[in-house]
């Protein structure tokens, strides 16, 4: 495992800690720059979680919560994707948790108040590590829209929270994928908190036929991108050599 | 549009978002109460019982700029070991924790980490990495605690040393509460906002 530094963030890209439109940032952003130092062991390294992590059904929320012979109800979902630092390479080993709303939009959560009825045979959470090529899927349902506290009448798109691990505790990524064709996208003060529409458009999952399985399910790809190492000169020379 | 595989090796991160209320769901279901398939939330314990090392106590609160504590807020822990050594290739040293749903507070018990190489041959002072996600917040924050007690080598730390404003880098200092316990208040706004980093 390679401890060279991670490369610079943009963080011009990402969302503004203090986006007014997304209220509860006015609140919660810190209005100082944060500030940089040259990397060290603390940044660029990390956790690593075995692949004996996961159990079986880990990465299959239709099922990990589900009573012996149930399923989660709503539409049956693929996603899947690869993780890839900003250079290509792929990242094996990458921890995914995913966290979202049962497919009537309602999360199984002591402060959550929609009134949607929660799904018996639905938790609304999983994981899953990346395998060699930094690939990964999961099966799931589709989540629904919710309406939200924030103006006076907003909805969440539909979304899947990922959590990622990638291989420095510096590459640390939570962000949410959203769904192709989906109008309230572009309605959304959280994913329109991101300053460019070529930005948003990356957290946007493609419908996917050729991963669906017929008769069963649709499937959705959604790639993720961690930031990239800095490459020694000796790495440099290794992959041209 | 062009899948992964032939796009030049020029990508951009993807943009974070919000890790939103929820985030106890995904990341420590079993305190959600979610009652899940898993024994044992991820990062439960950074270190095994019988690791060597000084065990201490680590307490703190997340503040908006209201003064109010953050209720549904995660905090994730990295540090080293007490000889001063990240996990190789393990999970040692890593703990996630909730702010708790009724009073904001953390809690973390945990072994003091031994001073960590820095750039150029210079040595860290003992400290936590943390990362903190919210409701609210955007991009993860990064932050670290040193502890009160190191005067010399916190005065000698290249990190700590790179904050202009000397005032701030209080900020980062722990609160010694007497046998072994620490608090680390963490300020997202106001005259005693912490700093955070860019790294
Ligand atoms: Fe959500």
């Amino acid at each position: 495992m390679s401890d060279a530094p991670f490369v610079a963030r943009d963080r011009a890209w990402h969302p503004p800690a203090l986006s007014p439109a997304y209220r509860t940032s006015v609140s919660r952003s810190p209005r100082h720059a944060p500030i940089s130092f040259p990397q060290t062991l603390s940044e660029t390294t990390g956790p690593v979680f075995g692949h004996d992590l996961p159990g079986p059904r880990d990465n299959d929320l239709i099922h990990n919560f589900a009573a012996p012979g149930a399923a989660a109800i709503g539409p049956r979902i693929i996603v899947h994707g690869r993780v890839t630092e900003e250079t290509g390479r792929p990242v094996p080993g990458a921890l995914l948790e995913v966290w979202q709303a049962n497919a009537g939009g309602r999360y199984r959560h002591r402060k959550e108040g929609y009134i949607a009825p929660l799904d018996p045979n639905f938790g609304g959470c999983g994981r899953v590590i990346t395998d060699a090529d930094g690939a990964y899927h999961l099966r799931t349902v589709q989540p629904g829209a919710y309406p939200w506290p924030n103006g006076g009448n907003d909805w969440r798109p539909a979304h899947i929270h990922f959590s990622v691990f990638g291989s420095g505790f510096g590459q640390r990524l939570i962000t949410q994928m959203y769904f192709e064709g989906d109008p309230l996208i572009w309605r959304c003060p959280i994913l329109q908190a991101i300053p460019s529409e070529a930005a948003v458009k990356t957290l946007i999952a493609t419908l996917d036929m050729r991963a669906s399985v017929p008769m069963d399910c649709l499937a959705y790809r959604f790639d993720i991108v961690l930031r990239g190492r800095r490459q020694t000169l000796f790495e440099n020379r290794m992959e041209g050599g | 549009m062009s899948g992964a595989a032939d796009r030049p090796a020029d990508l951009k991160e993807s943009p974070s978002q919000t890790a939103g209320p929820y985030v106890h769901i995904g990341c420590l279901p079993n305190h959600a109460g979610l009652g899940g398939p898993w024994a044992e939330d991820l990062g439960a314990r950074p270190f095994a019982d019988d690791a060597p090392g000084t065990r201490v106590v680590v307490t703190g609160c997340l503040l908006d700029g209201t003064g109010t504590p953050l209720r549904d807020a995660m905090v994730e822990i990295w540090q080293a070991d007490a000889a001063g050594r990240y996990a190789g290739g393990g999970a040692a040293g890593f703990a996630r924790r909730a702010s708790d749903a009724e009073t904001g507070l953390w809690r973390l018990e945990t072994i003091k980490p031994g001073a960590v190489p820095g750039p150029d041959g210079r040595i860290q002072a003992p400290h936590l990495t943390l990362w903190i996600v919210a409701r609210g917040i955007n991009l993860g924050l990064h932050t670290r605690m040193y502890f009160p007690d190191e005067t010399a080598a916190n005065a000698a730390d290249p990190v700590l040393g790179r904050i202009e404003q000397t005032a701030r880098a209080r900020t980062l200092v722990a609160e010694a509460r007497g046998d072994g316990v620490y608090h680390f208040d963490i300020h997202l706004q106001g005259e005693k906002e912490t700093v955070f980093f860019d790294v």
